[in-house]
């Protein structure tokens, strides 16, 4: 399966498009618009995970895809606009690290991984190297947005989205083992943390999710 | 079911039946009662012939590290029940830490007994995510800012961990084909060295960075200290012996797959690397903490990268050295938070300099403390002692530029334990808090801590030849 096949093109333009919602995401500077990507991301991903279900006549990820759709695209950013809305945050993308500088450090990170991937996986058939490199891309831009990023949603957006590109690679390895029951557990952690905000509603403790107000309470002081 | 299983599933039976607990007493007792039984049941993984039951395997690598978690499991429970009535808990919050507690066990039990790379990620999480609600489960803003920063350190490190277990079921795929076996250790462990070198030597740098973050490496560490002194104060015990050796077991384990081909780029000095640098900076920022609980954290800090520094030097004599490390530190140092914990207690304060002259005002703690800490920075005649000489004979073997660094860290810190110690236990006692924990409690934070210096010195005078056979049988596992 090589360039000009169906299966490869689906599943490249899949993989091509949550790379690219990734550097979306670096971009935006309001948070809705952060969670509007971050659903989008979710959709491509359910696709991609049914797509390899087709072609690997894999029907355990077609559950992957659903669970992936269900929860990614709806329920989270759901939640996340809830949180939003009812915590009265802020709306506006708090960097450390300027829109400019991140997008040219992920454009760097997505070379990197594409140098690393690439020459060691000669041997693997060339979807397997090139997913694994859209997805080592889309993790490493998830690790940069969760350091460059100040608000607390954000970085639980970051880490949503370097799960993405965790599942895109477990998808993407034809014959992967617990490929549901690992999706399914790495989700528990964003819902586990989503639910945590909610249910302790931790806006009240701090007059900002911003989480530059937490270094105050190192403990170390006096 | 298999007793690996049964190991698994009877903390996490325990938890059900601690959620419908209401009542602090009845609860902390029905705790004990559920790891006394999980740590009566471990004892017959002596009995077992081992092997691999499905998902789940019994080694000798394993074996002593379960056998240690469940006993710290249930001294802690001990502990606790003395413990709990400072906590304060409501209602919600006692379930919440109770089961969180025994979610935990459970979990960290199937992360050292299972075979299967997928599963030991999936309980190194449930552990993970246990340990972030039992930290956050007062609701401080210091609790929760710990909490935080324990779930996005350590989500980011156990999601790195899954991207190399992807990475090494790739490698591995030629060969074993679809199906569960792709990701079972002990297959890999045989067929790795037919595997593509370039794709293990990626799944190394992820697994190890990945399960580092876990095991508290430096500079992946930051989470530890605050984690570990602002949850309750049973939980800093089982934090720092149990979870810290699940997560540094997971590494000796992907090092033995990598370390079995031989044209990968050898694991052993990225280990030795990591390691040192705990070391010299745990040994160094011990001199500058001023609370008490961050203390015993950075010291963590600086024996788990000891211990990685003997598995990454490799070799029968340095892997038996880092297993006794892990073994010696998990329980000096729980006896060091159970005594610093209560200390904590009866002066209302954790700083250094609120704590002092223990052993005038209260000698059975006082010195408890003092021989716990005296352990804790390698005193002969404790185990530490032991593992950290052998550590360092083998080092002078095998490379002999380690010796001043090494000597330097364990010289450094050992000094900063000392110099702690005579703050906390000798010179002039400071006020005690006006609520201080009632007397009785005294005998279920004296039992665990004298217990746990009792075990940790007999590991280092006098192996029992069963133990010693297995840890040697152990240390020839990591390669």
């Amino acid at each position: 399966m090589t360039f000009g096949q169906l299966p490869y093109d689906v599943a490249h333009l899949l993989g091509g498009g949550m790379l690219l919602i990734s550097f979306v995401l670096l971009y935006q500077r309001r948070v809705g618009a952060v969670i509007n990507a971050l659903a989008l991301q979710g959709v491509l991903l359910a696709c991609a995970a049914a797509w390899q279900g087709h072609v690997q006549s894999a029907p355990q990820l077609y559950l992957t895809a659903l669970i992936a759709l269900g929860a990614k695209a709806v329920l989270i950013p759901l939640a996340l606009r809830t949180l939003l809305r009812r915590l009265d945050l802020h709306r506006t993308v708090e960097t450390a690290l300027g829109v400019g500088p991140s997008l040219v450090a992920g454009v760097a990170l997505v070379a990197l991984a594409i140098l690393v991937v690439l020459p060691i996986t000669a041997g693997n058939r060339a979807i397997a190297r090139e997913d694994l490199a859209l997805a080592l891309s889309v993790v490493l831009l998830g690790m940069l947005m969760m350091i460059t990023r100040r608000n607390a949603i954000l970085q639980v957006v970051g880490l949503m989205t370097l799960e993405n590109g965790l599942i895109l690679a477990a998808v993407g390895v034809a014959g992967m083992p617990l490929v549901v029951e690992l999706s399914t557990a790495a989700l528990v952690m964003v819902l586990l943390v989503v639910g945590g905000v909610f249910v302790f509603q931790i806006r009240e403790r701090f007059d900002t999710v911003d989480i530059g107000f937490l270094e105050r309470h190192r403990g170390e002081s006096g | 079911m298999p007793l690996s299983w049964a190991l698994v599933f009877l903390p996490w039976a325990g938890a059900l039946l601690l959620a419908l607990l209401r009542q602090e007493r009845p609860a902390a007792l029905a705790n004990i009662a559920v790891s006394a039984a999980s740590f009566v049941l471990s004892l017959a993984l002596l009995a077992h012939p081992g092997g691999n039951q499905g998902w789940t395997h019994i080694d000798a690598l394993n074996t002593p590290l379960v056998l240690l978690s469940f006993l710290i499991g249930l001294t802690t429970a001990v502990f606790s029940l003395g413990a709990i009535g400072a906590e304060r808990f409501d209602a919600p919050r006692l379930r919440a830490y109770h089961v969180a507690f025994q979610v935990f066990m459970g979990a960290q039990a199937l992360a050292l007994l299972a075979d299967n790379l997928g599963i030991m990620w999936v309980a190194i999480e449930m552990a993970t995510l246990a340990s972030v609600l039992i930290v956050a489960v007062h609701g401080t803003p210091a609790a929760i800012e710990a909490a935080w920063k324990l779930f996005i350190l350590c989500g980011v490190g156990i999601a790195l961990a899954l991207f190399g277990t992807i990475i090494l079921y790739l490698a591995a795929q030629p060969f074993v084909g679809h199906g569960d076996n792709g990701l079972s250790w002990a297959v890999l462990y045989t067929i790795a060295e037919r595997c593509d070198p370039g794709l293990l030597n990626l799944a190394f740098v992820f697994l190890l960075v990945g399960y580092g973050t876990k095991a508290g490496l430096v500079p992946m560490h930051s989470w530890l200290p605050d984690a570990e002194a602002e949850g309750p104060i049973a939980i800093s015990a089982v934090l720092s012996g149990l979870l810290l050796n699940a997560a540094l077991h997971a590494v000796i384990r992907a090092k033995a797959i990598v370390g079995a081909h031989p044209e990968t780029v050898a694991p052993g000095p990225f280990l030795i690397a990591f390691g040192l640098a705990s070391l010299l900076l745990a040994a160094f920022a011990l001199w500058r903490r001023r609370d008490a609980r961050r203390f015993f954290a950075w010291s963590s800090i600086e024996h788990m990268g000891l211990a990685a520094l003997a598995f990454g030097l490799g070799g029968p004599v340095a892997n038996l050295a880092g297993l006794l490390h892990m073994l010696g530190h998990s329980l000096a140092k729980s006896a060091v938070f159970f005594a610093v914990g209560h200390a904590a207690q009866l002066k209302g304060s954790q700083k250094i300099a609120d704590i002092g002259g223990l052993t005038a005002t209260n000698p059975g703690l006082g010195w408890g403390l003092a021989l716990g800490i005296a352990a804790v920075a390698g005193f002969p005649p404790f185990s530490l002692f032991a593992s950290e000489f052998l550590v360092l004979t083998d080092a002078a073997a095998t490379r002999w530029w380690l010796i001043a660094p090494l000597g330097l860290g364990l010289l450094t810190a050992a000094a900063a334990k000392i110099r702690t110690m005579q703050a906390l236990c000798l010179g002039d006692a400071t006020p005690e808090a006006e609520d201080a924990p009632p007397l009785w409690t005294d005998r279920t934070t004296l039992g665990p801590v004298w217990l746990h210096l009792l075990l940790a010195l007999l590991l280092g005078l006098a192996l029992p030849a069963p133990l010693s056979a297995l840890l040697a049988a152990a240390a020839r596992i990591p390669g």
